[in-house]
């Protein structure tokens, strides 16, 4: 069964078009991301899904509702934590939940069990006022609140943005645990990275899906072979390797630079005699396997 | 390593908010034009530090010295010598492009004759020069973030403060975001860098990593890497910092 189904969906403020036709379903139960950068339209899609905005044409269904005609029902089902830290920031994070629970007509202590695993790491702190909290914590509260009344689905916008690596990585077990308990979930993020953690993700750009699919197809399938090369001059390695006739592009990639060549075509002997020649020193070339990111990089710059 | 000349040296620094220690005897030292990461999990003292290295805010005790200018008193000196650009806040969004840059440029303390000629080469470089009347609002998020990164070293400062400036920008801004980082650095400007990009962390020179208000480890990402037996800087992150995150 589909919990989400979105259909020709457009949204335009203005000139400025920030949905164009996307076409979509999620699954029960799964953990569907929305990858891609600032400004590509997450927010946008996610407020229409939980029908705090009106589309401009085209049709979305949540839970077999119509986004538009059946808000009021939507909006007792599903769960959603804004990128933006909507709490209130001078209750207490006791008084927030407590908040939001009653909203719900519903209590702590009847849902206690959906939050616990979560809401347990910031009790101790639970008279404290949520405008004090750490970033984690705020997180963590956020979280608790889009749960209090059992949603069937959560829709997260970019829960993990600016939070450091450690929490994040944290923040993601959770979601686990969530999808687990049967809880669908829609989740947008800026970091490639956390395309793996997801069932199915959908590489979104300029109001455009740039691709739908299980993560590691939308990695295996990917048509262009890679190279990781370093050496010990990494700035210069990289313009050398862009001033390469073969060159289809070079990216820096931590602490490899990946490069992909015109018609495929590798050619890494000449390469390796093109580096040397340009006294580069420990030059290393590995064919590796491509991942999220270079795969989006590659669809952006198809698209432009 | 051979004697290089320093640009900031930190020595026994603390800063307390009340009984809280944010920042807990701090002791480091950035060579002029390396490009210095300065990591650490939410929560662990960074925009402290980072603001007292800016003559934001005075230390509680300890020494610092910015491009030889003392945090204490000589903290409008030290504003002089830096720039500085964040991801939350870089340009007016309702200012145009030169307007954006006569502001800042006319901040920074530049007489009008180089900030015509600096304007002129900064939308030449950047190719904006078509966009030059646009509002800043108007603009794509990565050309903003090149622009702001231009404009806080139009005035060719000695240290340049950048404190998660890629967050949120697509994979391909963020990597000319970081050549133009290395095109500031070769040409002298000491790059200090906070980011949660663990990529990223390999591009610098040298990095630092905070837990709980103190420096943990500070060394190259390869010597990092080999202390720590991980891959990745990411590894390295996680193995120092996962103690401290929940506190």
């Amino acid at each position: 069964m589909q919990t989400v189904v979105v259909d020709n969906l457009s949204k335009c403020y203005k000139q400025a078009v920030a949905l164009k036709n996307i076409t979509f379903g999620v699954d029960a139960g799964e953990i569907f991301g929305f990858i891609g950068p600032d400004g590509a339209g997450k927010t946008s899609l996610f407020r229409i899904l939980v029908t705090l905005l009106l589309p401009t044409d085209g049709t979305a269904t949540v839970l077999g509702y119509d986004v538009v005609k059946d808000y009021k029902k939507i909006r007792n089902k599903v769960g959603y934590m804004p990128g933006k830290f909507s709490l209130y920031q001078d209750l207490t994070v006791e008084e927030n939940l407590n908040f939001f629970a009653t909203i719900f007509s519903t209590s702590i202590e009847e849902n206690y069990h959906l939050i616990k695993d979560i809401y347990s790491q910031i009790e101790p702190f639970k008279k404290r006022r949520a405008g004090a909290l750490s970033g984690g914590m705020k997180q963590k509260l956020a979280l608790s609140c889009a749960l209090i009344h059992k949603p069937e689905m959560l829709f997260l916008d970019e829960p993990t943005t600016g939070v450091d690596a450690v929490s994040r990585k944290e923040f993601w077990e959770m979601l686990k645990s969530l999808k687990n308990s049967g809880i669908t979930i829609i989740v947008s993020t800026p970091y490639m990275d956390e395309a793996s953690l997801c069932d199915r993700v959908a590489l979104i750009q300029n109001g455009n899906i740039l691709k739908i699919n299980k993560p590691d197809v939308i990695t295996t399938t990917f048509e262009k072979k890679i190279l990781a090369i370093r050496s010990s001059n990494m700035h210069k390695l990289l313009s050398d390797l862009n001033s390469f006739e073969a060159c289809d592009s070079a990216f820096l990639f931590g602490q490899t630079i990946h490069y992909t060549a015109k018609q495929n075509n590798l050619m890494m002997p000449e390469l390796q005699n093109y580096l040397t020649g340009l006294n580069h020193l420990q030059v290393e070339i590995n064919p590796i396997e491509a991942n999220i990111e270079d795969c989006f990089m590659s669809l952006m710059n198809q698209a432009s | 390593m051979s004697e290089r000349e320093t640009i900031i040296t930190v020595s026994h620094l603390v800063k307390k908010f009340g009984d809280f220690t944010a920042n807990d005897d701090l002791n480091f030292e950035v060579y002029k034009g390396e490009i210095f990461g300065f990591l650490g999990a939410n929560g662990a003292g960074k925009t402290t530090a980072i603001k007292i290295l800016c003559g934001l805010s005075k230390p509680t005790s300890g020494n610092a010295t910015i491009a030889g200018f003392d945090v204490y008193t000589q903290k409008d000196d030290i504003k002089n010598s830096i720039g500085y650009m964040s991801q939350k806040f870089s340009l007016y969004e309702d200012l145009t492009v030169t307007e954006n840059i006569r502001f800042f440029a006319g901040i920074y303390g530049m007489t009008r004759k180089d900030i015509k000629i600096k304007t002129q080469q900064l939308l030449a470089k950047l190719e904006l020069e078509d966009s030059a009347k646009k509002l800043i609002k108007d603009l794509p998020l990565g050309w903003r973030q090149k622009l702001a990164f231009s404009i806080a070293i139009v005035h060719s400062p000695k240290i340049v403060f950048l404190d998660e400036p890629t967050g949120g920008v697509d994979p391909i801004t963020r990597r000319q975001f970081w050549n133009q980082i290395y095109e500031a650095a070769a040409e002298g400007v000491t790059v200090f860098v906070t980011t949660h990009y663990m990529d990223e962390a390999e591009y610098c020179d040298r990095v630092s990593i905070m837990v709980d208000g103190k420096i943990a480890a500070l060394d190259t990402p390869q010597g990092l890497k080999q202390t720590f037996e991980a891959e990745s800087m990411n590894e390295v992150f996680i193995k120092l910092a996962r103690v401290a995150v929940n506190n």
